[in-house]
């Protein structure tokens, strides 16, 4: 057997209930529950975490910075998908 | 014997057993198998040298002398150590390490569980914050046993030989004397033939869901609840006690 | 598009203080450079937990004990997250490790020196922490994104590594003589070797310009050195330690302190692995490494034996 550093995982960590989990770093491991306790000791020796969630690093997929102008700058001018794009008179509560 | 006697005994019993264990995995610091599992062994052996001191503290309170816990810790001899010799033990390679501390984990599992409804407050607040951590540990060194003993050949044949060396220390955790029996009678410790029964039943399961075999049962080993200890203890304290030895009276 | 273009935006997203992240395009020069310096870092966190580690069986109490493990398992924890930071550009943690146990990656010189006494691990926290933190509070502010973030990070964690470290020279210095003498000593050996780790003086040091404008090193190695000088000196003279400079002095002109000459000789010694440690540090690392083997093969093993078994069901 090859000698290897085991499979990288990317970790995301809760720092508190209600709050999304948050990408940290990754770490290595040969499995999802050993990923969880080397996320847990790594990323959460100050107690900056409630939940882990691990994923392998080779099942992400992204989008590419060629992407960026095709992806996102078509909503830029979608001002109407924003709250603020609408004007409401002073005094109506509750909208 | 009298029951502040026989609580400062057995509060020796667990702080020393904490403390040479966690001596023994910070050992491992630089040197384990993998970054990550030398940043969990260092977690573990942190809780314990945590734990060491809270109980420590404590026993220096009900022994009423004016000793601190580092005073326990570093002015005691040999003789005068309470750990269980499995604590003691050498780390030898990480199947050895992993073994240990697995028969130690399942120990204070079920030992600080008990613990936790103890009639000495002190005992019983120590015990619910240590539980927490030890159920974690358990948990990490539980999927090891795993993945050594149903992972390569090779990994097998030493956790399997790591176990069978060290089984005849396990003896030792169920040795009880007068201070127990003080102690039982009290409501502050449990009796530990009840331990000794959860104990069985969850080394054995583990070992065999590890694809492991249970040792052979040897003529087991005690002696730490007198400071009959195995040779390696004396080494390990002569290097931790070095620096407050060689200066006495001095604050560092 | 063309490379030209390509390194125009590259150069001025950085200019306009964007960071660069993994997939975006970058000169081969910055991602080797980085490559270069980030793996270097996360080895000298990893060799540096060797001369540290090495007291924790003999601290002198128990509250002693317990930080230095947090310090040092926070070094182990810093060098896990720039080996990940690196690992975005493409290498595997498995060959910077090769490159380290086979002496073609270099760490800091300042671990090739020994831990003689306890206060040495005072020395460490103080000195060797204090240099690494304007160093790496300086990188915090660099253009490579994942690299940035981890030195946010680190910096953050490490505050506490600086503190610890004077406070043991402080309980020495004000101890009994023994103590103060044991202090003194170790300020006497570590202090040219931590004001030496920041690196070759300016003149020394080639290529920096394009690194400085490409936000891969933000300041010179002197301007760092001058900084730590100036922090330190005070506090050695607080609780009355005498730095092993006989021609430093304070220029009240400038408001800086002068210190004397370097013996670069002997860092670039120690660089090229002639120091007191080199050969040592490196063989405690490669045989963890080869010791961990069998460990390692093991875990995947079982992991492989449970996904068949997954297949199977």
């Amino acid at each position: 057997m090859n000698d290897t550093q085991w499979p990288l995982w990317e970790v995301f960590v809760q720092g508190n209930p209600g709050i999304p989990h948050k990408h940290v770093g990754s770490v290595h491991a040969p499995d999802a529950e050993i990923a969880i306790q080397n996320a847990r000791d790594v990323y959460t020796r100050r107690s900056e975490g409630i939940s882990i969630w691990v994923v392998p690093s080779n099942a992400i997929s992204a989008s590419t910075p060629e992407d960026q102008g095709a992806f996102f700058e078509p909503s830029n001018d979608k001002p109407y998908r924003h709250p603020t794009f609408y004007k409401i008179p002073d005094g109506v509560k509750y909208l | 014997m009298t029951l502040q006697q026989a609580k400062f005994e057995y509060l020796l019993r667990l702080g020393d057993s904490s403390l040479i264990i966690g001596h023994r995995l910070s050992e491992w610091c630089g040197h384990g198998p993998i970054l990550e599992e030398d940043i969990a062994l260092i977690n573990i052996a942190l809780d314990f040298v945590g734990n060491a001191t809270s109980i420590l503290a404590y026993a220096a309170q009900v022994e009423g002398k004016e000793r601190t816990e580092d005073d326990l810790a570093y002015m005691r001899n040999e003789r005068d150590y309470r750990n269980l010799l499995l604590t003691e033990q050498p780390n030898g390679d990480y199947a050895t390490t992993i073994a240990r501390q697995f028969l130690y984990d399942v120990y204070t599992f079920f030992l600080y569980e008990e613990l936790k409804k103890s009639k000495d407050d002190t005992i019983a607040a120590i015990a619910t914050k240590s539980h927490k951590e030890i159920t974690y540990h358990l948990r990490h060194t539980t999927e090891w046993m795993y993945r050594l003993g149903d992972g390569t050949e090779e990994s097998h044949q030493r956790l399997q030989n790591a176990l069978n060396d060290l089984w005849m220390f396990t003896g030792d955790l169920f040795d009880m004397d007068e201070v127990d029996a003080l102690l039982i009678k009290e409501g502050i410790a449990p009796d530990l033939e009840k331990i000794k029964e959860a104990w069985e039943k969850h080394v054995k399961e583990v070992i065999i869901e590890a694809t492991l075999q249970m040792p052979a049962t040897t003529i087991k080993q005690t002696g730490s609840r007198e400071g009959r200890h195995t040779e390696h203890l004396g080494y390990l304290i002569a290097e931790m006690q070095y620096i407050p030895r060689s200066y006495p009276n001095t604050k560092w | 598009m063309e490379d030209s273009k390509k390194l125009e935006q590259f150069e001025a997203k950085i200019a306009s203080g964007q960071k660069i992240e993994p997939k975006d395009w970058m000169p081969e020069a910055y991602r080797k450079q980085l490559i270069r310096m980030m793996s270097q870092h996360a080895h000298s966190e990893i060799v540096g937990m060797l001369p540290e580690g090495n007291w924790i069986t003999r601290a002198p109490s128990l509250r002693r004990k317990a930080i230095l493990l947090a310090k040092v398992q926070d070094e182990a924890g810093h060098g896990l997250y720039l080996y990940s930071a690196t690992e975005t550009l493409g290498v595997d943690r498995k060959d910077l490790l090769e490159q380290l146990h086979t002496g073609k990656a270099k760490y800091s010189s300042i671990f090739n020196y020994p831990t003689l006494t306890w206060a040495d691990i005072g020395a460490i926290g103080w000195l060797v922490d204090g240099a690494a933190i304007m160093n790496q509070t300086a990188l915090a502010r660099g253009s490579y994104g994942p690299y940035a973030r981890a030195m946010v990070r680190i910096c953050k964690e490490e505050s506490f590594h600086n503190r610890q470290g004077y406070e043991i020279m402080m309980q020495l210095a004000q101890g009994t003589p023994e103590q103060k003498e044991m202090a003194q000593d170790a300020l006497n050996r570590w202090w040219w070797p931590a004001i030496m780790m920041l690196g070759p003086g300016d003149d020394q040091s080639p290529n920096s310009e394009q690194l400085m404008r490409w936000k891969v090193k933000m300041e010179s190695n002197d301007a760092i050195r001058q900084r730590f000088i100036d922090r330190t000196v005070p506090q050695a003279e607080f609780i009355g330690l005498k730095i092993p400079d006989k021609d430093l002095k304070f220029n009240e002109a400038t408001g800086h302190y002068e210190h004397g000459p370097i013996n670069w000789d002997e860092f670039f010694e120690v660089i090229k692995g002639n120091g007191p440690c080199n050969a040592k540090r490196l063989k405690d690392r490669i045989e963890a490494d080869k010791k961990g083997r069998w460990v390692r093969e093991a875990a995947l093993a079982y992991a492989a034996k449970r996904e068949k078994e997954k297949v199977v069901a």
